[in-house]
Order: C-alpha cells, then structure tokens, then sequence
C-alpha cells in the first residue's frame, strides 16, 4: 500500500519532467512527503454521499474495485518458489499450479467495481462514465487473454512458476522474443484494461466531469485511486512474468559478479542522496535526506553480505522490471493524446482481436511444424 | 475434530443459501444481480473443494465475470426500477413455497440415502483435483463434436444478438 | 457426524436446495430480468451436482459437461437478453403480467 502512495510521486515527478516542469518539490526533500500530505488531505476531506444513491451499492463498490487489486497481488511470485521458511515459499502468497487463469479471473470480476461505482452514484455523468468503461474493460479484456495465449502454448502450463522457469538461461530465452506480437499486443491491451491514457475517456478530467468516480470523495476516491494503481501494478506484474523472465535475471547464472548490482545500485544512490543533503537541502528537507540516505547506504552494505544473495536477487530484478514498466506506464500518459471513445472501441475490437487471434493461431503453426 | 475444508464448505453453502434467499426477497433487480453474483462466486470456491480448479475459474471468468455483467449492462440501461406487488392468486402464494419446500426436502433425503452420496469428497484418500491436460484431452478427443457444436452455437447467437439489438432501432 | 470428512450428499443437498430456490424465484418474481437471474441460479446449482458427481466416481465427464453448460448458458443469457431489451423497446415495461399480449 505504501507503495502505491509513492507511485503517485513517481507519476507527478515524470509527468512533470516531460513537460519541462518539476512537479512536487516543496513538501519534503525533492517532494518525497508529498503522497503523505496527499494521505492526510484525503482523510479530513468531507465525506459526501449523494442523496438517493443506493447506499449499499455505493459504499460496496470502491471496497470491492480496492479489495480484487490488492488480492491478485497475491498471486504473483516475487522470487524463487524454493526459497521456504517453515515450509512455505517466501515470495509468493498463494501459489496454486492455474495462476495465470484466476488471476484474470479476478480481473473479470474488477469490471464490477467500475460499472457499479457508475451505477450507485444517481447521477448522469458517472453512470455514462461507469458504462463506457466498463465496456471498455471487457472489450479489452478478450484481448488481453488471448494475447497471453501464447505464451501458454510456449509453456503448457497455467502456474507462474513454471512459465518462470521455461524462461530460465538468459536474457536470450525470455519468451519476448518469440512472442513480440503478442507481448505487444498484450501491453496495449492491459493500458486499456486499466483505464489509462490514452483509453482513459471514462475518467478524464476534461470529459465527462470526472467520469464514475465524479460522486465519491476523500477516502473512497482515494480507494479507486489506489485501486487503479495496484491494477498497474498487477498487468506490469504479468507482463514480466510471462515475456520477460519474472524474477530471474538477464544475465547467465554463471557471471556471479551480478550478485554484488543490488548493493552497487543501492550504494549509487546513497552517494547520490548524501551529496544532495549536503550540498542542496537546507533545514527539514535536510534531516529527511540524511535518513534516506543513512537507509540506502545501510541495505547497500547489507547486500554485500553473499548469504542474503539469494533472497536479494530475485526481488531486486523483478522490482527493476516493474519498474520500468511503471516509467514506460507513465511516459505514454505523459505523451500520448486520448482515443476518442468510438475509436477506443474499434480499436479494439477490429484491430487488437484480430491480431492476438492472427498470434495464436501462427504460434500453433509454428510449434506443430517444429516438433513434428 | 473439524476439518477445514467441513468449516469451508458450510460456511459457503451458507452463504450461497442466503444470496440465494436475498435474490427472492430484493426489491431491486440490482440487487439481486449482486447477490446472484456472490452464489456463483460462492459455488467457484465449492468447485475448488471438489477438485476442479479449471472449471472453477472458468465459471468466475465466464459466468461472473461476462455474463452478470451483461446483466448488470441491461439492468442499468433499461433502469429496471423497484418490483411492484402482484396481485395473483393467494393459494398460490401460500401454497407454493410449501410444495417447493416438500420437493427440496425429498430430493435431500434422497440423495443423502443414495449409496453414491455417502462417498467422500473431501476425506484422506478421495483422489486428487482434475488436471487441466486430462480435461482438455477430454474436451478436444472424445467430445470433439460438441464443442465444435457449442462454437456455431456461439456464432448463432451472438447473429441472433446483433439482429435483435439492430432492429430495435 | 464424522467431522473431518464431508460426502457428497452434502453437495446434493445443497444443489437441490440452490435449484428449489431458483425455482421459487422463477415462478414468483414479475420483474424480466429476475426471472432470467432465476434460471441461471437454476443452472448454477445443477452445476454443482454434476461437479460433485464428476468427483463422487472420480471421472472427467461431469467436468466436460459443466463445462458446456456454461458456454451455452452464456449464449443463451446474450440472446435473452437481447430479446428482454426488444421487449422493453416495444412495450416500456419489464412486468411480465403486462407483457401477456401474443400480438400489440
């Protein structure tokens, strides 16, 4: 969850560097405390339900959009399966042989928070907005799945773990490369399924007033804020998982100096951090400075330590990917105009459809005329 | 000692008993979408305990999460407001519930009678969940022809679909 | 009752009390669209006899079933509906006692 408060951060910030501004750099050391002002702004802000709006509907749906987010992160494997303590692996929360099949399960069911979120409001404008994007999110959604078919073919099998582990070797073995229609198309597919720019119309702030989050404020809004978020945070999830390796690395198993990137990275940004606070930052933003810079250095040295190797790498290269599918994430909101919503929709339908359909069924080809 | 999966199982059985019973008494068809959506999902988790993890999924992909929200679409465009009271006969409003009580409650008895309702879901040694290759085997060796049945089925209503919705214009 | 073990008339049972709840919802709801939620919970509950079945003689086929079930009763909810919405178009009403006219 903190996590998603500092990803507005990280949003703000590039917006803002795209276009030639600096974004939030007041309220603490290079606005670091912002998504905390913005916390506290959201909790004192008055709670209006409108009148005559379903009032069991209307407090069920940001819960519901809210809770589906955060559940299907617990499906996805951060690191290795075979690290276990008292049994269990450490990295993954629920891991089940169909991953792959419940979660779109449960990103069938998050249609329903947006189209009743509409719904319950009582008003014009969100029920439009809920609709429109709701039918966004399942037009989208058949794209999605059988872009990732795929990768399915590539694997048989629905578990994470073992698509994960068909993508062992190196960076040459990611199953990007032999499937870069289909990852292509799945990432379009999943900007949609999330409703971000540029298939955002539902909920842009120059159309339909607000779109179906119009009616809620302070901490429901902040639910479907979120909400959208862990969405994100969850299609980047996938997309590493199935095209790009997951938790594993680039690089061949065998070059060990890579065990040492986490702690050089973490201590790159300690020296960086330690030069801002005593060069730039001046008095509160200082002493903030000096305690993420104290923190860097201190898991940087931690890192060295080659026992905690194992557990370290496979978190911090499925962290870097994710990451850089937030930045792409937040560059193309940054760059691209909107779709109009008839566009949006023969988009998808006339030109995604046909072309995950078009993958699949080349894939098929090219797997029977290979193994005989 | 009571197991999980006894805990589970009527814990969900509850659950989709009183969705059920909320789908009869809502006055909002709205409502009753929500509850009719909470017994399927309550009965996505029961295929669980039963082994059947695909069709489980499948049912929440396709049943809760495609179908309901095509109601849940026709529901909010055609802004189905509150039920009205009926005024059809008493007899039957009495009697009716009564009659259908007695049928459950001889189907239950039956079935529980029954030498194949006294096997064991979810014991030591019941066997383990279906695997998704056996199934779809299954599905594309020996019931080739109806799926290739059901998919023209498909194709026909989706025709049916598009020239009804055109021809309310 | 052994209290670690659960048979499968419990499953039954609980499929032909969802079915019986079904069918008090379809006879006695006026509104279109609940009638037609009634039929699914219908079919829901004959699911899950055939799932408890599948699992009862340790078979696939029940499994396969279910499986159609749900493809055509989604087909059919999308062209039910598209002929609720017809209706509607026709006779701006959803109560079936109103809808009893064979020709308008």
């Amino acid at each position: 969850m903190t996590a998603l408060a500092y990803l507005t951060w990280f949003e703000r910030k590039v917006v803002a560097h795209i276009q030639s501004r600096w974004g939030p750099y007041y309220v603490g050391a290079h606005g670091l405390l912002q998504p905390l002002a913005d916390g506290v702004k959201f909790l004192f802000k008055e709670d209006v339900t409108p009148p005559m709006a379903d009032k069991f509907v209307y407090i069920l749906a940001p819960f519901m959009a809210l809770a589906l987010a955060l559940t299907a992160i617990a499906l996805i494997p951060f690191g290795p399966p075979t690290l276990v303590w008292a049994g269990q692996p450490i990295f993954v929360i629920a891991n089940v042989s169909i991953s792959l099949v419940f979660l779109f399960a449960i990103t069938s069911i998050g249609v329903y928070g947006v189209a009743l979120a509409g719904w319950s409001s009582n008003s014009k404008y969100p029920l439009l907005g809920g609709v429109r994007s709701s039918a966004q999110m399942i037009s989208y959604e058949v794209s999605m799945t059988l872009s990732v078919v795929g990768v399915l073919l590539l694997t048989s099998s629905f578990g994470f773990n073992d698509i994960i582990a068909k993508q062992g070797g190196s960076i040459r073995h990611w199953n990007v490369w032999p499937q870069i229609v289909g990852f292509l198309c799945y990432l379009t597919a999943a900007v949609a399924e999330t409703n971000r720019v540029p298939f955002d119309l539902p909920e842009a702030e120059t159309e339909l007033v607000a779109g179906f989050h119009t009616e809620y404020s302070s901490f429901k809004f902040a639910m479907f804020f979120m909400a959208e978020y862990a969405n994100m945070i969850t299609v980047s999830c996938l997309a590493t998982i199935l095209f790009f390796g997951g938790w594993q690395s680039p690089f061949p198993d065998t070059w060990t100096w890579q065990n040492y990137l986490p702690s050089a990275g973490l201590l790159l940004l300690g020296a960086y951090c330690a030069y801002d606070t005593i060069v730039y930052m001046k008095g509160i933003a200082r002493i903030q400075l000096t305690v993420v810079t104290l923190g860097a250095f201190g898991s940087g040295v931690l890192c060295l330590i080659p026992a905690i190797h194992p557990y370290i790498i496979g978190v911090f290269w499925f962290v870097a990917k994710l990451l850089v599918f937030m930045f792409f994430y937040v560059i193309v909101r940054g760059t691209l105009p909107r779709f109009r919503y008839d566009q949006l929709m023969s988009f998808g339908w006339k030109f995604l459809l046909p072309v995950s359909l078009a993958n699949l069924v080349i894939t098929a080809l090219v797997i029977i005329l290979r193994h005989g | 000692m009571i197991s999980l999966p006894f805990i589970l199982f009527f814990l969900l059985a509850a659950l989709a008993v009183g969705a059920a019973i909320v789908l009869i008494v809502a006055r909002e068809p709205i409502h009753s979408a929500l509850s009719l959506i909470l017994v399927m999902i309550s009965l996505a988790v029961l295929y669980l305990l039963l082994g059947a993890e695909f069709i489980s999924a499948v049912q929440i992909i396709v049943y809760a999460g495609a179908v309901m929200v095509l109601f849940v679409f026709v529901i909010m465009l055609l802004n189905a407001g509150v039920e009205e009271r009926t005024d059809f006969s008493k007899l039957a409003k009495w009697v009716g519930p009564v009659l259908a009580f007695f049928m459950i409650v001889e189907l239950g008895v039956w079935f529980s009678r029954s030498a194949i309702g006294r096997t064991v879901a979810n014991g030591p040694d019941s066997g383990t969940a279906a695997s998704t290759i056996d199934l779809s085997k299954m599905i594309f060796q020996q019931y080739l022809l109806p799926f290739e049945a059901t998919s023209i089925l498909i194709l026909i209503a989706i025709i049916g679909a598009l020239v009804l919705a055109k021809k309310g214009e | 009752m052994n209290f670690s073990v659960i048979p499968i008339s419990y499953y039954l049972v609980l499929s032909a009390v969802l079915f019986g709840l079904g069918m008090v919802a379809f006879v006695f709801k006026r509104n279109i669209i609940t009638i037609f939620m009634a039929i699914e919970l219908m079919l829901n509950a004959v699911n899950l006899a055939f799932v408890a079945f599948a699992r009862a003689h340790n078979q696939l086929d029940g499994l396969v079933f279910v499986f159609f079930v749900i493809v055509v009763a989604a087909a059919e909810a999308a062209v039910g509906l598209a002929i609720v919405i017809s209706v509607y178009v026709n006779r701006q009403t959803l109560n079936i006692e109103r809808i009893n006219l064979l020709k308008f």
